[in-house]
């Protein structure tokens, strides 16, 4: 402890011992864990369970009651450089043009003032994103045209444009069918391999996303679990984090959890 | 036809229609794209039931206006988050402000035809300081919008994601319905109250059916805006009779609806 002579390498999140409430409510008591460099971690639980209260504790728009939170070294920030966040999906305003450049434009000076006059290198950058999410077509397109999973490959484009370590996606498969959720899953598992970005990935399904995931973060009732999931999805650890009996059943390849509410 | 330039009442009344149309054009794109319509409607009868209180009080109409309508504004911005729930809360205190207008009015005994500019515009009888001042306002919430320009559009766009990156989003909602204001006390003198929503709303509403991206959107607003009260003006100078009102909501009314029916652009979003 602290007598180490090499730099101590930091996780890219850690939290100790905390506990968040909403409006009174403890939504998650005594969480610990910590996230380390390009690590793919799943975020499972029911509807209620926090995860997006989670994500926004690591973007500091929500304070922990409790407990200590270390984000990229530091205490979770207001301007988060090097967090990039891909929210809930959200219906637009039917009336609002935009193209898909400038959606993805956002993600480099959206939080500055002023007007922003038209610069090459920014192009360039924004160019560059497009096509690594392989959204160079929909650049010049209204984004209210475009369909889900569509929508969501620019805003990933955004989110990548902070450079971030640290990728923060909430139910990035809702609202998408299965084909489209193939291309989403197959775009994150790219981005956080070669970029070695480090990902939580909420969903309410973990079985697409198993091949993938190094670990689950599971919550439930108020308490968090994770580890592999071979770890964590188990009648055993599961029934406790419930806090009631819960069956895991395997059937065609795929991992089901019953007698709780997913 | 040009000849009605040499009139100072008709320049003055371009020139002025001309500001507030700019203006107007430029906060419409931003009001239609937060879902923000019928805040557009409701602010300028607010602020005639603060003008008509003032000149109960013996003051300014102008200022009643103002104050009524940047205080609703900014209520407004405050409110936030849902639009149902927003419009029902803006369309419960529009008709009670509406209601307390028509109090002041037939309170005042006296000669009310103040009043009825607020209503209904006054666009024929600017006077050169006023035509100034519109100029000066005009110019400043230009450089407000400006500024704000990247935090505003994508706060408009995406709040969450915008609030992560650290864009005051609850602020920025507040000074926009302030602005918002302004350009509306702006438009009134042109328009009146009942009919700002024209300015305020038509052109932005039609300039995004008809382009893609956002500045080509506000491009294309200020274009219409100013064609609206140009052609409107010279519709009304040439005619003689009707009022110059009528002619902007018509041209305004005449372009959307084509528009509106023709374009694929925006029709739905997923």
């Amino acid at each position: 402890m602290g007598s180490e002579v090499q730099p101590v390498v930091s996780s890219v999140v850690r939290l100790d011992h905390v506990q968040v409430s909403l409006g009174g409510k403890v939504i998650q008591d005594d969480m610990s864990f910590s996230i380390e460099d390009g690590e793919y971690i799943a975020v499972l639980g029911p509807n209620g369970a926090g995860k997006s209260t989670l994500l926004k504790v690591l973007l500091g728009l929500i304070r922990p009651t409790t407990g200590a939170v270390e984000v990229l070294g530091g205490a979770p920030g207001r301007r988060n450089a090097h967090i990039g966040y891909v929210p809930q999906f959200r219906a637009i305003e039917s009336d609002m043009t935009l193209r898909g450049r400038e959606v993805v434009r956002f993600g480099l000076d959206g939080n500055r003032w002023g007007i922003g006059l038209p610069s090459r290198a920014r192009r360039e950058r924004i160019d560059q994103v497009l096509r690594e999410v392989d959204a160079q077509e929909l650049a010049e397109q209204p984004i209210g045209r475009l369909s889900g999973g569509e929508r969501q490959r620019l805003l990933i484009a955004q989110a990548l444009l902070t450079d971030p370590r640290l990728l923060l996606l909430d139910e990035p498969l809702a609202n998408l069918d299965l084909s489209r959720e193939q291309e989403i899953i197959g775009l994150v598992r790219r981005i956080c391999r070669s970029r070695g970005v480090a990902v939580l990935f909420v969903t309410h399904d973990i079985n697409p996303l198993l091949p993938d995931v190094d670990r689950v973060l599971y919550l439930a009732s108020g308490k968090s679990a994770i580890g592999t999931p071979q770890a964590v999805i188990t009648k055993e650890c599961l029934s406790e984090l419930y806090g009631s009996p819960v069956e895991v059943v395997k059937a065609l390849g795929r991992v089901f959890v019953v007698g709780a509410e997913t | 036809m040009l000849e009605i330039l040499r009139l100072p009442f008709i320049v003055h009344a371009l020139l002025t229609a001309s500001f507030a149309a700019v203006v107007a054009a430029v906060g419409g794109y931003f009001l239609v794209s937060r879902g923000l319509t019928f805040a557009g409607h409701a602010l300028p009868n607010i602020g005639f039931a603060g003008a008509a209180g003032a000149v109960l009080l013996g003051i300014e109409p102008v200022f009643g206006l103002f104050a009524f309508t940047i205080g609703a504004g900014v209520v407004v911005g405050i409110l936030g988050k849902d639009i149902r729930e927003r419009d029902v809360s803006i369309g419960v205190v529009m008709t009670f402000a509406l209601g307390l207008g028509l109090l002041f009015l037939s309170l005042y005994s006296g000669y009310a035809q103040r009043v009825y500019g607020i209503l209904f515009g006054n666009i024929l009888g600017i006077s050169a300081r006023a035509v100034v001042a519109t100029g000066a306002a005009g110019v400043l919430i230009l450089a407000v919008l400006a500024f704000l320009y990247r935090p505003l559009l994508f706060s408009t766009f995406d709040p969450p994601a915008a609030e992560a990156r650290g864009v005051p989003v609850k602020l920025l909602s507040v000074l926009f319905m302030g602005v918002i204001a302004v350009t509306i006390s702006l438009s009134i003198q042109v328009m009146g109250a009942l009919l700002v929503f024209t300015l305020l709303v038509g052109p932005a509403a039609t300039a995004t059916r008809l382009v893609k991206g956002s500045c080509a959107a506000i491009f294309v607003s200020v274009g219409l805006g100013l064609a609206f009260v140009w052609f409107g003006v010279f519709l009304a100078a040439a005619n003689g009779r009707l009022p110059v009102s009528f002619f902007i909501a018509s041209l305004s009314f005449l372009v959307y609806l084509p528009v509106r029916l023709l374009s694929p652009m925006g029709r739905e979003a997923a």
